[in-house]
């Protein structure tokens, strides 16, 4: 995966033909990006319906960032760290945990299904998992459908009121 | 010297701003000395018509409380701004949403439904025949009507454009005195007001203003400010009561603090940041305690712990829900194998 760099392009019209899930992946600098750059240099097959931003530790991916993921359209966002106890800077994974746990409820509230957000451990050696999680998360997604926020091309429509 | 002209209008609010103008004593007195009341539901009576009749940008400042709700709200919002010359979002509903914000969890079918067939003080007939107020009667007189109730909850400057910003539940005498003597600088020395945008609050976090020490650096449990008695000189969140000082703008003196309860954001989020629930929701998981057995923990024993927060959206965005990055509850579709091309 050395060419996971991609750019987040502007969200694309509602008008294409399929829907494609897309899934926004922080990963962590020490182990969950290494993790992803083994899966690609060992060639392992995965969809490809995901971007990837590179953080210095999961715990950088602030609640704000997951929250305007799906703002802009995300399908789902898929968190990557260290596995316990293994964290670079000691504890940040633990609490990255907590902040996916408060934030999976949060998100429950809003009314999307707390699957849409994943937390998973990759470790740098774990190629294989780093390509699981991919798959199994895309087709997580793909069973939940478009993020009910972009159904509307990524507005709400407010001024209408169903009663009149 | 010829007088400015100010006005005052209530959206979505509950008057309290209204009063909070009334609340800084004599210093009204400077400002009868310097405007004539243009428009002010509450205190003065005049009519729309006549605000209507008025020359564009004849008002020299607006200050719109509440928050915008029904077409009633964004007409006059629209007015006021053509009229005005400066319009000034008073109060955390015209700023975020505040607590008419909490709406957006539901929408206006729902909210008529229940407050119409629901309540214990429903009329019952009415219930079973589902009786709604209409928002067009024909009379043989002509036709009367009432605003529409719309499904979201905007803020003010999410309909029109806001040139200054003055949050608070209501804004503090203090901020009202700054901006006004602000204002009276500027008609009576020619004084530049601030740029446009400018909060009209401290840029820093309530922490900073907070007198209260903070000494042990996590927490392990949670309470309700009821549940513990709560020592004054430390810190809330070390208590473990949830107090949304880390994300919230300072400006108020912390008033809240100062008489032993926590603080609920009404000051909205700090410069920095979008979203006050998502600062406060990252603020709180890291101070829960990090022990040796972290790493032997599964994910449902955190759960468990974080579960302790009973309602993270009503707690961590009680005013500021609108303004928030996903601004209103949404519903899930389910799957769709194919996305019908648009017409």
């Amino acid at each position: 995966m050395t060419t996971a760099h991609v750019h987040a392009k502007e969200a694309e019209p509602a008008c294409e033909e399929e829907w494609e899930p897309k899934i926004v992946t922080f990963c962590c600098n020490w182990c969950s990006y290494a993790g992803a750059d083994l899966a690609g240099v060992s060639r392992l097959q995965m969809p490809t319906n995901f971007l990837v931003v590179r953080t210095m530790c999961s715990a950088r991916v602030d609640p704000e960032f997951v929250l305007r993921s799906f703002a802009k359209g995300a399908d789902g966002v898929l968190v990557l760290g260290c596995h316990p106890a293994d964290c670079h800077y000691i504890g940040g994974n633990y609490r990255t945990r907590r902040r996916i746990a408060l934030l999976r409820m949060l998100l429950e509230q809003y009314g999307f299904d707390p699957e849409r957000l994943r937390l998973e451990w990759v470790s740098a050696s774990e190629g294989p998992k780093f390509q699981k999680t991919i798959k199994d998360f895309t087709e997580k997604i793909r069973e939940l459908g478009p993020n009910p926020l972009k159904d509307e091309s990524g507005a709400i429509e407010v001024r209408k009121s169903e009663y009149v | 010297m010829a007088k400015i002209k100010i006005a005052q209008y209530w959206g979505a609010g509950c008057g309290g701003c209204d009063v909070a103008m009334l609340d800084i004593d004599e210093k009204i007195l400077g400002v009868a000395e310097m405007a004539d009341i243009a428009f002010w539901p509450i205190a003065v009576d005049t009519k729309l018509s006549e605000v209507e009749a008025m020359p564009d940008g004849y008002i020299t400042a607006t200050f719109y409380n509440g928050a915008v709700r029904n077409s009633e709200n964004e007409h006059v919002a629209k007015l006021l701004r053509k009229k005005s010359a400066l319009i000034v979002s008073f109060g955390s509903c015209a700023c975020f949403g505040g607590i008419p914000g909490l709406a957006n969890i539901t929408n206006a079918k729902d909210i008529l439904e229940y407050v119409y067939t629901k309540t214990f003080s429903s009329d019952q007939k009415n219930a079973a025949e589902k009786v709604y107020p209409q928002t067009l009667t024909h009379t043989k007189d002509g036709d009367i009507d009432l605003p529409v109730l719309y499904d979201t909850v905007l803020t003010l400057d999410q309909v029109i454009d806001v040139d200054y910003y003055m949050p608070g539940c209501p804004p503090t005498t203090n901020l009202i005195n700054d901006f006004l003597g602000i204002v009276e600088k500027h008609v009576k020395e020619g004084a530049p007001l601030p740029p446009k945008g400018t909060v009209v609050a401290s840029s820093k976090t309530l922490c900073d203003e907070c007198k209260r020490k903070r000494e042990v650096k996590s927490i392990s449990e949670l309470h309700l400010p009821f549940e513990i008695d709560i020592d004054p000189d430390k810190c809330m969140i070390e208590q473990g009561v949830i107090c949304l000082g880390p994300a919230t703008r300072a400006g108020c003196g912390a008033k809240c603090l100062n008489a032993n309860q926590p603080c609920r954001g009404c000051m909205g989020p700090t410069a920095q940041v979008l979203d006050q629930g998502g600062s406060m929701l990252s603020a709180l998981a890291s101070v829960f305690k990090i022990g040796d057995k972290e790493s032997q923990m599964n994910e449902e024993d955190i759960l468990k712990i974080m579960s302790q927060v009973k309602d993270p959206l009503g707690t961590f965005y009680s005013y500021t829900l609108p303004k928030s990055i996903i601004k209103r509850v949404v519903k899930e579709r389910g799957p769709k194998k194919k996305v019908e091309a648009k017409t």
